[in-house]
């Protein structure tokens, strides 16, 4: 095997492991579409990167990061619904970053890489970032498991038992915002939020217990990986959204399976 | 009211130690808007006591358990409570999303760092042993109610607070988990601040009634409440009849809630 595809499959491997968990909670919670709020502002981030000379990484945390306090600021006010909010502020910071990005004439940027994902061109310094920040986000999730499901759960019986739910709430959009840092280069800033939903939602009929469900969505999430690559590689088909077809199908399937309760 | 032993004392916590109610508010007062929801309100919880809120709907009763919680930040006044005070708490209803597989187990044992046999006592203690492997979406209402007594029981509260069980729970359910919770009482001394509708379910198991229409209307034992002007008015004739019942006052309330007196009146106010 070539070694691209090695370090393409180490890499799917890598974001699919941290996605889910991590996916399981934005299901649990209902975060799907604040999930793609966020990724739909890493390009900004990249932009800004780059404008500033940082590693894109850190221009994307950045943004992802205020656009979540953002939110939650103007979700104070409450005149306007959450996905209303999340709409504006979505597509918003999507087209704020393509203008962005535009105006960076004298630098040549694979936009359909950042939209799409390029998972065929992982270096191994995207490999180090992955396994790196993925281990980072894992141990984080690990030590706040209970007290996030917790949260989920009710907050106001999470807080009347002394958690102090606001920094849980933050602490669980940082994650969210370093597994869109890292998962980009993947699968694209349009399709991160798939990659988290889609095995946690086929895990569900099938998974007893919280735990159970995410390891069971990181199984998904690496099998179709897998197959989405071997199908990229034979067909020579986009990588990204053929890892994103092959989580779909695998949901579909899991939908068919009958489950004894 | 007696006061704890030091042995007692010795094997729970410091905080039963202290003389004094449990909890306790100080002209605490709260705003929504413009619409003063709790004026200079006085209440307080003392070990061991049963004290029970009633009133009509918007009578404030759920945002001074909030309040008491600390759930609800007070626009006037204070809510203390005696230091390292465990309270448990029990929600009028709580649903979980069902995309979270979750068991009644499991669910109990998410709030603290529990042992497995710990749990086992609390669904005991509750009454809810059955349930343990049940998905907490599958329950019923009133099973729900246990499940979250067995909850709160897990912390082992000085102070047990909860709002009434919602219209998911049938009379019968209610009076059995107010039998209950008297129990818990009695065997763990802990002292219970509880809403209610409907005076007749928690009656015989009230220490004390507080009677809330944004400012304590009166209170005292049930059955000298029982026999208040102001009671009758408000429970006498359309006992459980909720929606058409009539609030009588011997006062009424000004335009920004104030109490205008219109006769001397023999409504104790707190």
């Amino acid at each position: 095997m070539d070694e691209f595809v090695i370090r393409a499959l180490l890499a799917g491997g890598g974001i699919a492991l941290l996605a889910g968990p991590l996916g399981s909670f934005v299901v649990w919670r209902r975060m799907a579409y604040f999930g793609d709020t966020l990724a739909h502002s890493a390009l900004l981030g990249v932009t800004l990167g780059f404008l500033l000379g940082v590693n894109p990484m850190i221009g994307v945390m950045v943004v992802c990061v205020t656009l979540a306090l953002a939110l939650v600021a103007l979700q104070r006010r409450r005149n306007l619904a959450a996905d209303t909010l999340l709409g504006i502020l979505s597509h918003g910071s999507l087209s704020l970053g393509l203008v962005a990005l535009a105006f960076l004439e004298t630098l040549r940027v694979d936009l359909m890489a950042y939209l799409f994902g390029d998972i065929l061109s992982v270096t191994d310094g995207d490999l180090m970032a992955i396994y790196g920040g993925g281990a980072v986000a894992l141990t984080g999730l690990a030590l706040l498991w209970r007290r996030l499901l917790a949260v989920t759960v009710d907050e106001d019986l999470a807080r009347v038992e002394g958690m102090s739910v606001d920094a849980l709430r933050l602490a669980f959009m940082l994650l969210i915002a370093l597994v869109i840092a890292i998962a980009m280069k993947i699968v694209g800033i349009l399709l991160i939020t798939s990659l988290l939903i889609i095995p946690a939602a086929s895990a569900r009929r099938f998974a007893r217990t919280p735990e159970g469900m995410a390891v069971l969505a990181s199984v998904l999430g690496i099998l179709a990986v897998i197959a989405g690559l071997l199908a990229s590689l034979n067909w020579d088909l986009p990588g990204g959204p053929s890892v994103v077809v092959a989580a779909a199908a695998l949901f579909l399937l899991g939908s068919l399976v009958p489950v004894r309760r | 009211m007696s006061t704890p032993s030091l042995l007692q004392g010795a094997s729970r916590d410091a905080s039963t130690l202290f003389a004094g109610p449990l909890a306790w508010t100080e002209d605490l007062t709260v705003r929504f808007g413009r619409r003063t929801v709790l004026d200079r309100v006085n209440v307080a919880v003392q070990p061991g006591e049963v004290v029970t809120l009633i009133g009509p709907n918007g009578a404030g009763k759920t945002t001074l358990v909030r309040a008491v919680l600390g759930l609800v930040a007070p626009d006037g006044g204070r809510v203390l409570r005696r230091p390292n005070l465990r309270v448990g708490y029990m929600p009028q209803r709580l649903s979980v999303d069902r995309t979270l597989p979750l068991t009644v187990r499991r669910f109990l044992a998410l709030w603290r760092p529990v042992t497995a046999d710990k749990v086992e006592a609390a669904l005991e203690e509750a009454g809810v042993t059955r349930l343990a492997d049940s998905a907490v979406q599958t329950i019923s209402g009133g099973e729900m109610q246990r499940v979250l007594l067995a909850r709160a029981l897990l912390g082992e509260p000085d102070l047990l607070v909860l709002d009434e069980p919602d219209q998911a729970v049938d009379v019968h359910g209610q009076a059995e988990l107010f039998n209950r919770i008297a129990q818990v009482r009695q065997r763990r001394g802990c002292g219970v601040l509880l809403v209610s509708h409907d005076l007749h379910t928690v009656m015989a198991r009230t220490d004390r009634v507080i009677c809330l229409n944004s400012h304590v209307c009166c209170s005292g034992r049930p059955e000298d409440v029982s026999r208040h002007p102001e009671y009758h008015a408000l429970f006498g004739g359309h006992a459980r009849d909720l929606a058409v019942y009539v609030h009588h006052h011997d006062h009424a309330h000004a335009e920004d809630g104030k109490v205008v007196h219109d006769h001397d009146g023999d409504c104790c106010h707190g």
